[in-house]
């Protein structure tokens, strides 16, 4: 059986062990976790977490009935379409030449988040596999930093 | 009305309806023995290990069908109670464990007796909690009840700072709870159900294939009835001896790697399995690509994730196994002709006559078997079985005549060597008017072997058949077939002596070595009404057979072993 990517959209009740159950039991039956988000839904007792994981159609299924099995788990989304978006962070010295910088930043949704004395700070916001792509093209800037927030996804 | 946090312990056990308690005390836990001390609810039982006080809970439990309860302290406490809880959680058993822990100011400072309780629990527990304000106890307390009874059961443990214990807040217990976010499907979905029925119906070699499943809903009568309206040939696991009762001529026997030669045939050779309630096990299933690989297959389980998680099914039902069978009855009698499996039966029965389940007794060395078949003869219905793990509880399952379910009580998921004398003692307070025999092995009975004071203490005579081969036989087994008889750290032949050993706790105790001491020894024990060991002698190279070999298939069994 050959593995896919997948992403869950799971809905905790938001209480203190529930990360520590979920990561506990991708860790403890061997499921992979490519990414993973947690926030709290606003004006609720949830959390909404975003997982990023891949498998086996097998294994995919039994991630799904043991994500439900845990007693704070609401519901898990797995199906369907998602609106994905991961967000990355770059930082990159001033002293770099920086044309073709600002039609890169535009294609990916970017900006620039910050900056100091001898570098700057870009940010961009898209899907997962651009912004794989956004991270390979910004090497010719010599970036010093990177990093990357992982997947949120909603259903739509 | 405020309480204390220790006496909203003891008020929610009482609501609950809990007649005894195991355990043991210790610093972070004695608020809450204070007022174990004060009530009159229900007795408690002091073990003299933390592990044996789980097992305890865990034999009243399956051989009650309510919920056990056994209370230990932080630390070290709690750490020996984790192979109890890992032992009803990989059986489905429904337990509450409470345990002390160190006060919530101090919580995360390696502070004396502190140890991360919940986070060690998590994956051999149902659900845990850690009790941080002494307002939530009331709700933890029923919601902890809740789950562990309802769905398909398990242990839950609740760990409670001992300032919490302290504590006071108003206690209101909730006759009834309802969980946002935990609701178990007891009711089978009628169209799956119907179309399973339909499928059988038109098959030519089903098989019922019941797990333990069929015991923690207490579907037994049911089951029993399908079988006889369908006349569908059963096979049972393990977990599940006693559900079809030894006398159903239905019923094949045990399936697995030591199962029977026509069970494990059945299983293979059927074109429709039905699963009532097992988990596919690799002890049952052998090589996976191979198991019963001419069958459709329905399977009926009240947890979705046992159902697809080994095999892929056919025609998945959710719901609770008794609800199920139920509501499949009125069809299979209006779809089902039990003629029609005529020949399919014959061909079977025809399996076992060609290779029964056996052994070659002999006039020289007692054979574990017969220590087994004898006292199935004596005792029958009267006794209910606890084992510890090995040979012995292979050749229990094997030879002794299951009459009901709950009647055999054996560490089957995880396997746990320790569990009989203490499981043995939990049932024998659950059904005090009952024989409570424990077979176990040399090796088994020194893991919990400080129980005898428990039992002896608390006046609970449970009688303990020691299948005395001065090897850990399971292992020497494989070691025999598998490493060429390089007997690696198995030969066990510096022994207590167990009659004194049991004596010098206040029981009484009998070395056997022919059939006639055996016979005189377990009539003794049971007169003397007193904690008991029958140390047997048996032959010390007898093998469990008929034999899957790890990974092997069920169709190719070794029947007997050849030097
Ligand atoms: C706690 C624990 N440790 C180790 C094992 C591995 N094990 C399985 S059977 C067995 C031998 C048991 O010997 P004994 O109790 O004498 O029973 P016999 O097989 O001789 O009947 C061992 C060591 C186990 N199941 N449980």
């Amino acid at each position: 059986m050959e593995n896919t990517r997948r992403v869950l959209s799971v809905v905790v009740i938001n209480e203190e062990a529930v990360l520590s159950r979920i990561s506990g039991l991708f860790a403890g039956r061997g499921y992979n976790i490519d990414s993973l988000t947690v926030a709290p839904v606003p004006n609720t007792n949830f959390s909404r977490l975003t997982i990023v994981t891949n498998g086996n159609k097998r294994v995919l299924e039994q991630i799904v009935k043991q994500l439900h099995k845990l007693i704070p788990v609401y519901k898990v989304i797995e199906s369907g379409e998602f609106a994905e978006q991961e967000m990355a962070l770059v930082k990159i010295p001033l002293n770099e030449n920086f044309s073709g910088l600002d039609v890169m930043l535009k294609a990916y949704n970017g900006t620039i988040a910050s900056s100091g004395e001898n570098f700057i700070v870009v940010m961009v916001a898209d899907d997962a596999k651009r912004i794989d792509n956004f991270l390979k093209a910004i090497k010719k800037f010599n970036p010093i930093d990177m990093v990357r927030s992982g997947s949120v996804a909603l259903d739509v | 009305m405020e309480l204390s946090g220790s006496q909203m312990v003891v008020e929610a056990l009482a609501k609950e309806n809990i007649s005894v308690v195991f355990g043991y005390p210790g610093g972070a836990i004695m608020n809450v023995y204070d007022e174990i001390y004060k009530q009159k609810y229900f007795q408690h039982i002091l073990t003299r290990h933390e592990q044996a006080a789980i097992h305890a809970a865990d034999g009243y439990a399956r051989s009650s069908g309510d919920v056990g309860v056994a209370f230990v302290t932080s630390g070290p406490g709690f750490t020996n109670a984790v192979t109890g809880l890992a032992t009803a959680y990989m059986d489905s058993v429904p337990l509450v464990v409470i345990s002390g822990q160190v006060p919530i100011s101090v919580i995360g400072t390696d502070a004396f007796q502190e140890i991360d309780a919940v986070g060690i629990s998590r994956p051999c527990v149902k659900h845990n909690y850690l009790v941080k304000d002494v307002k939530d106890l009331p709700r933890i307390l029923k919601e902890a009840f809740f789950i562990a009874r309802s769905g398909r059961p398990g242990p839950v443990h609740i760990d409670i700072p001992k300032d919490v214990t302290a504590q006071n807040a108003k206690f209101n217990y909730p006759d009834t709870i309802k969980m946002q976010t935990y609701k178990p499907t007891y009711k089978g979905n009628g169209r799956q159900i119907n179309k399973a029925v339909e499928a059988i119906a038109n098959s030519k070699r089903p098989v019922l294939y019941i797990g333990g499943g069929a015991i923690n809903s207490n579907a037994s009568d049911e089951v029993r009835e399908f079988a006889k309206i369908t006349g569908i040939p059963a096979v049972e696991t393990l977990m599940a001896r006693g559900v079809m009762g030894h006398k159903n001529p239905l019923l094949l026997g045990m399936l697995g790697m030591h199962g029977c030669y026509s069970a494990n045939m059945a299983m293979s050779e059927a074109d429709i399995m039905i699963a009532f309630g097992p988990r596919f096990d690799d002890r049952v299933t052998g090589k996976l690509n191979e198991f019963a690989k001419h069958a459709k297959i329905i399977h009926i389980d009240i947890d979705p994730s046992s159902i697809g998680k080994i095999v892929d099914v056919d025609f998945p039902i959710v719901g609770d196994l008794k609800n199920v069978v139920e509501s499949m009855i009125p069809l299979a009698k209006e779809k089902i002709n039990a003629e029609k499996y005529k020949s399919w039966r014959d061909l079977l029965n025809r399996y076992d006559e060609i290779h029964p389940l056996g052994y070659k007794d002999s006039d020289k060395v007692l054979k574990p078997q017969w220590i087994i078949e004898k006292t199935g003869e004596m005792l029958g219905d009267n006794a209910f079985i606890t084992t510890d793990v090995g040979q012995h509880q292979m050749w229990a399952a094997q030879f002794y005549p299951f009459s009901f379910p709950r009647q055999f009580i054996t560490s089957g998921g995880l396997g746990t060597m320790g569990f009989g004398l203490p499981a043995a003692i939990g049932v024998k307070r659950a059904f005090p008017e009952k024989i409570s025999i424990n077979f176990t092995g040399d090796g088994s009975i020194l893991m919990n072997v400080q129980e005898l004071m428990t039992a002896v203490e608390m006046n609970i005579p449970v009688i303990n058949i020691i299948l005395n081969n001065k090897f850990l036989g399971m292992v020497r087994q494989w070691q025999t077939f598998f490493y060429d008889k390089r007997y690696s750290s198995t030969d066990i032949q510096k022994q207590p002596n167990f009659v004194k050993l049991v004596e010098s706790f206040g029981g009484v105790g009998f070395k056997v070595k022919t059939k006639n001491e055996f016979n005189v020894a377990l009539k003794d024990a049971i007169d003397s009404k007193k904690v008991a060991f029958i140390d047997v002698d048996i032959d010390r190279f007898e093998n469990v057979l008929p034999m899957v070999p790890a990974g092997g298939t069920l169709y190719n069994m070794m029947l007997e072993y050849k030097e």
